[in-house]
């Protein structure tokens, strides 16, 4: 039984506004897929539609073989875990989180109930009101809502935002291996993208109502397709240059006058002007000149402008010669050279970490959203 | 008050105790003058009335006015009342409750249309909820003597389409006094209904619908309960002061609609003052009663 959940062509709009747009998204059964993007993008959109509380304005939205697109809520095996949590403030703990399952017609889920308060590790709260809650507890009893009625959708619309450090990545494992156990789809809406990496198999990077790109996060993050997934999704550095020869396998690529290779396989274009990309930890630095390694790309004749200590890694900048600030994560294992302000150093990385982007693109597209 | 009893004792003994006393003493007396002129109110407009009422009730039946009353504690007035009046008080309850019902299934869904429906016309549609007190509640009933004259339109309609026979008629009947006492307490029904609903989080009914609520079930377990405050102030409201009616009565029922108001106004009229008292305080008695059984099945003790 395949049952996956399937987006196509899907629009919504709110009067002249365009929340989400011409959306394709298939949702493998079974999958933990995450829907990574920035605020006011779409995401909560998305899983309204999903869910069936916002009406797509076009396209259709199946569940196997079911079209699902007008269905209403209550007929939908899907389960919400609401941004707002969206508790009813007049029941018990108890009685908000075995609600689904009476209105499905079950009697006796006293049991059943007690097992989901001590999973989000709330027994003995049962009793009490959503008032008489903290933000993280409340956020768990949302949790235990839907989890409990075991649909073969759920929609996560960031469930842990509310948790401290610790409980969030407790929850997580939680999360993650309750929904390896029943074989559930989750649908995980969330601003974290190291949340989004570590517990999806699908990342979906959601930008202004459209997906930018689908795939492992793994994926995602050594080749992205657009300037916008390079910098929303860990940082980048990307910089100017042309595509001057290539075969099947390699590109030449000329940068600042500097020849550069890259493989076909991370290029999204193979001529003209490229956005040449790397990610900062790829990227080690040596004294200018320095005979280091025989790393394919060298970039020549930089001056750190910044330093900063991290503990398990030192960041720096490094200003090129053409005047582009450069950034660089070394691990500090101690057995390398550390740098000052304004020494000149080489930067090198292989070959095949390069990726190459449409030059069309806006180079610094999402980047002042990171770390948000 | 409790994190400054875990507070660390101070350094000096002395001072702080005088600092929390007097603060205490401040505090304290605010809270007495801020009472003072809603206990100053209360005592003169509610208390002194009701004990000379109640006095009054028990004085001797065989005075009048005009050669005055002595105090006997004759308690029989009020054996006297009920035996007396007892269909009055009788069909005062079961008005007040039809009327009461009919605002409910009126108020309700006008209610939630204003709360969630109207958009940019809400505060218009409260207004207009809001406007017949603009007129005296006497002119209005008046005017439904007109409505639901003989030989008006609704009338005339009415038998027209059989609804009523060749020579039926409204006025002078209890569905006129029901009516009657329906329009003019609907807004107390309305009122304390849309602030429940107003309140009330549509994203609450958006998560029932997620849980496999059906629009009724969603109703029934998270609309009405969280109405539930505004319905019982609502009831309250109508139905109390509808049971003490007597001017729907007067000016559109007939001798055989009478209610205990119309008996109690009458009796006052004509000079019988402790049996009038007597009645007014078995009334009032009565509503007390009925009213703390309603508020416990209802659910609701915090309103008292
Ligand atoms: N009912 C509505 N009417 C008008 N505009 C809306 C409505 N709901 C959402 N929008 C708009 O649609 C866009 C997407 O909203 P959405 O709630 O899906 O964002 P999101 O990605 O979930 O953001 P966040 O991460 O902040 O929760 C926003 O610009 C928002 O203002
Ligand atoms: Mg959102």
């Amino acid at each position: 039984m395949s049952d996956d959940l399937t987006l196509t062509s899907v629009t919504k709009t709110f009067g002249s506004f365009t929340a989400v747009d011409d959306l394709d998204l298939t949702v493998p059964q079974g999958s933990f897929f995450a829907l990574l993007g920035p605020s006011g993008c779409g995401k909560t959109t998305t899983l309204r539609m999903v869910a069936g509380l916002e009406e797509p304005s076009a396209g259709t939205i199946t569940l196997g073989e079911r079209d699902i697109t007008r269905l209403k809520p209550y007929r939908r095996p899907v389960n919400t875990v609401f941004q707002s949590y969206a508790l009813f403030p007049h029941l018990t703990i108890e009685q908000n989180v075995a609600f689904g399952l009476h209105r499905q017609g079950r009697k006796k889920v006293d049991a059943e109930v007690a097992r989901m308060l001590e999973l989000v590790e709330l027994g003995g709260m049962g009793g009490r009101r959503p008032a008489q809650l903290s933000g993280g507890q409340q956020q768990r009893v949302a949790l235990a809502r839907a989890l409990i009625n075991e649909p073969d959708v759920l929609l996560l619309d960031e469930p842990l935002g509310a948790l401290d450090l610790k409980l969030r990545r407790q929850m997580q494992i939680e999360l993650k291996r309750i929904q390896v156990e029943v074989g559930l789809t989750f649908v995980h809406v969330t601003h974290d993208q190291e949340e989004a990496m570590t517990m999806a198999d699908t990342v979906a990077v959601m930008n202004q109502g459209r997906i930018e790109q689908m795939g492992a996060p793994e994926d995602l993050y050594e080749a992205p397709a657009t300037t916008f997934v390079a910098n929303f999704l860990g940082q980048s550095n990307l910089v100017p240059g042309k595509v001057v020869r290539g075969d099947a396998e390699v590109l030449e690529l000329d940068v600042e006058g500097t020849r550069l290779t890259a493989d076909v396989a991370r290029a999204r274009v193979r001529d003209g002007a490229v956005w040449v990309g790397v990610r900062p930890e790829k990227v080690y630095l040596s004294h200018a000149g320095e005979e280091a390694g025989d790393d394919d790309n060298r970039l020549h004749d930089g001056i750190v402008s910044d330093v900063s200590f991290v503990g398990v890694s030192t960041q720096y900048l490094v200003r090129m010669p053409w005047g582009q600030e450069l950034t660089v994560f070394e691990q500090n294992t101690g057995s390398r050279d550390r740098f000052r302000p304004d020494d000149k150093v080489d930067l090198h990385w292989r070959a095949d970490h390069t990726f190459l982007l449409d030059a069309s693109q806006d180079a610094t597209a999402g980047v002042d959203r990171v770390g948000e | 008050m409790s994190a400054a009893t875990q507070l660390p004792p101070a350094p000096v003994a002395a001072a702080p105790a005088a600092d929390v006393g007097e603060g205490a003493g401040r505090r304290g007396w605010t809270g007495y003058l801020l009472l003072l002129p809603g206990a100053l109110w209360l005592t003169l407009f509610f208390i002194v009335p009701t004990v000379s009422l109640v006095s009054t009730s028990l004085y001797d039946p065989s005075g009048s006015l005009a050669t005055g009353y002595s105090m006997t504690g004759h308690w029989q007035n009020y054996t006297q009342a009920i035996s007396d009046y007892s269909p009055q008080i009788l069909r005062s309850f079961v008005y007040a409750l039809i009327a009461t019902v009919a605002c409910v299934l009126l108020g309700f869904p006008l209610a939630y249309a204003i709360a969630f429906k109207a958009g940019r016309w809400k505060n218009l549609m409260l207004v207009a909820v809001v406007a017949p007190f603009f007129t005296s509640f006497l002119v209005r009933t008046l005017a439904w003597q007109y409505i639901l004259g003989d030989n008006e339109a609704l009338v005339s309609l009415l038998r027209k389409v059989h609804v009523l026979g060749a020579d039926g008629y409204l006025l002078d009947t209890p569905f006129a006094v029901v009516t009657g006492l329906t329009y003019n307490f609907l807004p107390f029904m309305v009122l304390p209904l849309y602030a429940s609903l107003e309140k009330l989080d549509p994203r609450l009914l958006e998560a029932g619908a997620d849980l496999y609520a059906s629009p009724v079930a969603v109703f029934r377990r998270v609309t009405l309960p969280l109405a539930m405050p505004g319905l019982v102030a609502g009831t309250l409201l109508t139905f109390i002061p509808a049971s003490g009616d007597f001017i729907n009565s007067e000016l559109l029922g007939n001798p055989r609609t009478r209610m205990v108001g119309n008996e109690i106004q009458d009796l006052f009229a004509a000079g019988d003052y402790p049996t009038a008292s007597s009645l007014s305080i078995t009334l009032m008695a009565a509503i007390v009663v009925l009213v703390l059984l309603y508020v416990r099945r209802a659910g609701t003790e915090e309103l008292l």
